[in-house]
């Protein structure tokens, strides 16, 4: 993906955030994420220079928040459990908006929401400003295990190998009449899920074959610059 | 005759689930031959590819009989490097062959396995890639290429290791008629000995003056490809058939 386009998450620029080092940015985004998990629940003065130091990284890297908001809505489901804790909870009930809400239930429901908004922010961040080539390298230089590298660089490269297959195989469940999103035909996605887990497993194994038979021995070349 | 690029002798093999692929199998390759393998599909023909640069076989413990030798040097344990070097598969999907960011270090992937670095490696690179008219794309990442595109670099990865023969599994599989027609003379242009296992008879008729006829693990025929596809009663025996309309005899001249 060194080409840096058609790819979902990296925006293309030459920002200092870019240009910064893949190795240091991810030692800046997990001491940054230590710092937001280890932050206590009810120090919001914290959070918000949280907020404004990640802000005033994405406004230097200049990828518009346009372009990393809409991608936050992977934190969804966690989003919506952040606003049913308030309900499920125990202890003092206070009332917000006319509605009786459990307090210490709002007080992790609010915690829970703004560090995972700010984690997934920075990560996004993270992931719009490095290309996955230079994220692996960075991690090469960081003395990641080997195998742990290749196998990310792997899935990189396969994931959209792999979804371009998924989305044939639904087409094809389509075009025989099933719905994939319809609960009645869950056990055929199901198994639909199963077929392509062991497609994926045999294609592993032919790439395998594939590397042994240019001299593969368990060492990746190190990737190279061009 | 010169020792034969690729010798295979009373070749058996039976998977470790007992199911008997090659049932005795010899074939030789002599430099520069172009050679297509033919052969209905689950005649072993996979199988027998896979012996040849010893990833299935004596060499990596299976269960088997006979030998393999390529230019005088047996696939044997000891030898497996310099035996990967001098044979280069390439496989039927290109996703399979084609795993890393960038066409340039999939092809040098190969190379780099040998031990080559630097200069020596890039000039590996982009002398395969210029063989296969691929080195504008030499930054790009492989999925972002077409199908045919992608074959080309396969091609090309195993280029960039010199080998000795070039085995090609379904070359013009999944190909449009053009790409198809670029693959051939790419593979003609080439001075290099090629295996090409294929169901594409026309391709072979087009590609391999001679042509070995695999069916259920042995060698049935190995003549001249004409021949072969002349034979009516040796093709349907063995589940071989020309596209509707297509006759070798219809041909005047064929390509070199």
């Amino acid at each position: 993906m060194g080409a840096g386009h058609g790819h979902r998450l990296h925006f293309h620029g030459h920002s200092p955030v870019h240009r910064a080092p893949a190795h240091l940015k991810v030692l800046g985004l997990l001491a940054f994420m230590l710092v937001v998990v280890a932050t206590p629940r009810e120090a919001y003065a914290v959070f918000a220079v949280e907020a404004a130091v990640l802000l005033a990284v994405v406004l230097l890297s200049r990828v518009p928040l346009t372009y990393l908001l809409p991608r936050m809505v992977i934190e969804v489901p966690f989003a919506v459990f952040a606003l049913l804790v308030p309900f499920i909870s125990h202890g003092p009930r206070t009332e917000v908006l006319g509605v009786s809400v459990s307090e210490p239930g709002l007080v992790a429901g609010v915690a829970l929401l703004v560090k995972g908004s700010i984690g997934v922010l920075a990560a996004l961040t993270l992931a719009a400003t490095t290309e996955p080539q230079d994220l692996l390298r960075g991690l090469q230089r960081l003395r990641v295990p080997d195998l742990v590298v290749q196998i990310m660089g792997f899935m990189i490269r396969y994931l959209d190998v792999v979804t371009a297959e998924l989305g044939r195989m639904m087409t094809a469940l389509r075009s025989r009449g099933c719905d994939p999103r319809s609960p009645r035909h869950w056990p055929v996605l199901a198994r639909s899920l199963g077929a392509l887990f062991i497609r994926s497993y045999e294609r592993g194994e032919r790439v395998h074959l594939a590397m042994l038979s240019r001299g593969y021995d368990g060492a990746l070349p190190q990737a190279e610059r061009r | 005759m010169s020792t034969p690029v690729l010798d295979v002798r009373g070749l058996a093999f039976a998977y470790p689930d007992g199911h008997q692929a090659l049932f005795g199998v010899d074939l030789h390759v002599h430099e520069g031959e172009r050679v297509a393998l033919l052969g209905p599909n689950g005649a072993g023909k996979t199988t027998l590819v896979l012996h040849l640069n010893g990833i299935l076989g004596a060499a990596s413990s299976g269960h088997g009989k006979g030998t393999v030798t390529v230019s005088g040097l047996p696939v044997e344990k000891q030898h497996l490097k310099e035996i990967r070097r001098r044979v280069g598969i390439v496989f039927q999907d290109p996703d399979d062959q084609l795993f890393l960011g960038t066409v340039r270090q999939d092809v040098a992937f190969g190379p780099a396995n040998l031990g080559l670095r630097g200069a020596e490696l890039d000039r590996r690179v982009m002398d395969a890639l210029d063989r296969v008219g691929m080195a504008d794309f030499v930054d790009r990442p492989p999925h972002h290429l077409s199908y045919g595109q992608r074959r080309r670099v396969a091609v090309a990865t195993v280029l960039a290791m010199e080998p000795e023969v070039l085995v090609l599994d379904e070359p013009s599989s999944n190909l449009d008629p053009a790409s198809r027609r670029e693959l051939a003379e790419i593979l003609r242009s080439l001075d290099v000995t090629v295996l090409m296992v294929t169901h594409d008879l026309p391709y072979a008729l087009e590609l391999c003056p001679r042509s070995v006829v695999l069916s259920e693990g042995v060698v049935v025929a190995d003549r001249r490809t004409f021949d072969v596809l002349t034979d009516e009663q040796l093709m349907s025996a063995h589940r071989l058939e020309l596209p509707w309309g297509f006759d070798p005899r219809r041909i005047d001249s064929l390509p070199g």
